[in-house]
Order: structure tokens, then sequence, then C-alpha cells
């Protein structure tokens, strides 16, 4: 039985769909902000796959496009995060409803 | 066979991680389950040819990212483990709806033969046998190659999206307005 595309396509799923159920399901911002980063990363196997499946070094080439965005989303999220935790003390998204009408 | 073997354990190995991240009370170890998954996913890389991405996923997301969260989780203090029911209380059967939904419409692409639509077969999309081309291997050099030259500007780009975050994590980090800026004095 070999390993095709697809069994690694099907895993990626599986993981981006873990990663959506971790973002509707926490309400600490850190935790939902890892399972976006989950997400990220399922989105990332899927182009390694299919540069593979195709032939070319394009996937590849995106992968490293979407690593950069994604440290720099990392390092201004968690600022942000840390700032909201200075002045509220709660990393609870729910405890922010300063603007809810 | 080796390969099979493989995909299963490192299979394992990242959904395992994965779970454990979204289920862990405590952000600490929930940290750990995302850099199992982490690693699985670098050699899962490696297995695919994909040298540098793996080297680079290692590097940057396991290395510089989860520091990053974990010293974020030490600073907003990690003795408030979470219980699971958070208040949340109408939203959690909706995350199983949702969930619910999409299960509903891959078992119903599996039922009418249409698997090929999630797991992208090209061989069963285009309905003929057309030959399977050679992985590329994503060495540094080949991968250099065509950041220079097909993908310059994207690669410029990023350098300056780097320093703008940077500055922006910094401002955000230092800058605090005059009013409150006492008030975290007496606190300190």
């Amino acid at each position: 039985m070999t390993v095709t595309p697809d069994w690694y396509m099907t895993l990626a799923a599986v993981l981006f769909l873990i990663g959506t159920i971790g973002l509707l399901l926490r309400n600490n911002a850190l935790m939902m902000f890892m399972s976006v980063e989950l997400m990220l990363n399922a989105v990332n196997l899927t182009f390694v796959t299919a540069g593979g499946a195709v032939g070319n070094l394009d996937g590849q080439m995106a992968v490293f496009f979407v690593l950069v965005v994604a440290a720099a989303e990392v390092a201004v999220g968690l600022a942000i995060i840390v700032s909201v935790f200075r002045s509220r003390s709660t990393a609870t998204v729910d405890d922010l409803a300063e603007l809810k009408g | 066979m080796v390969e099979l073997i493989l995909f299963v354990v490192l299979s394992t190995v990242v959904i395992g991680g994965a779970l454990s991240m979204i289920l862990g009370r405590n952000p600490v170890y929930a940290a750990m389950g995302m850099l199992a998954t982490l690693f699985g996913l670098a050699v899962i890389y490696v297995i695919q040819l994909a040298h540098f991405v793996a080297v680079v996923q290692v590097i940057v997301y396991a290395g510089a990212v989860m520091t990053l969260f974990l010293f974020v989780i030490m600073f907003i203090g990690v003795d408030k483990a979470q219980s699971l029911d958070e208040g949340l209380a109408w939203q959690r059967p909706a995350v199983l709806g949702v969930v619910a939904a999409i299960l509903a419409m891959v078992g119903g692409l599996v039922l009418s033969g249409r698997w090929e639509w999630i797991t992208a077969d090209r061989v069963a999309l285009s309905g003929q046998v057309i030959e399977i081309p050679v992985p590329p291997n994503g060495t540094i050099e080949s991968i250099g190659e065509s950041l220079i030259n097909r993908w310059l500007l994207p690669f410029e780009a990023t350098a300056v999206l780097l320093i703008i975050a940077s500055v922006g994590a910094i401002v955000l980090a230092f800058y605090r307005p005059r009013r409150l800026q006492s008030v975290g004095d007496d606190a300190e």
C-alpha cells in the first residue's frame, strides 16, 4: 500500500478541522491564536503536497511566504494580547465587551 | 512500506498533538501539544523532499514562534488553569452543529463518489491516466534560485513586512499613555 498525496491532503483537512474547532471552542485569546496557527500549518501541508504532486517548486515557495506572514502575525498579535492584558488583566475575549451596544 | 509506517506514526503524533492542544486545560501543555504537531509536520515535509521548508519549520515555528507563545503564557500566568466550560453556554452546541455540518458535507462527497474534490487526486479529477511528475527536490540551492529569480518582488516585500511587524510589536509593548504610565509605575 503506497502513500499517495491524497493521504496527506486528508491529514491536512483533519488538521484544519481541529484548528477550526479549537478556534470556536476556546475563549482564551492565546488558545484561539494557537488554533489559527494550527490552521495555517494545515494549509502549509496542502501547499507542499500539491506542489509535489504537480512537480514544481512553487508550493514550497508559497509555504515560505506563509511562514513569514505567520511570524509577523504572531509578533504583532502577541504584543496586542500582552498590552490588553496589561490594561485589563484578562486574556479572555468575552471580557472585552466595551464596544457592545 | 516504510512510508506507510512513517505516515501512520506521524499522523498519530500530529493529530494527537493538535487534539491535546485544543483540549488542554493548562496553556503550557497546550503549547507542548502544538510543538509535537509542528515537529511531526517537519518530518512529513522531509518525507516529501521539502528539506528547506522542514528546516525553516523547525527553526521559525518550533523555535521562535512557540518560544514567543511560551513567554506570553508565562507572562500572563500559568496558574490560572482553566476549566473547559468557560462560560460558553450556547456556543458549545453551535460548534458541534458547525462540525456536524462540515462532516455531513464530507460524507456527502464520499457517498456521491467525489472524494477527489477534497484530496485533489489529479488522476481521478481528469478522468484519464496522466503521468505522475517527479516531486521537486526542495534543497536550499533550488529554493534560493527560485526565490531570487522568480519571486524577487515578494521576497523584498516580506522584508518590509517583517520590519513593520517588529516595529509594531515594539511600539505595542513599550508605548503607554502618560495617564497609564504612572499607574503602571505604582504597580511595579
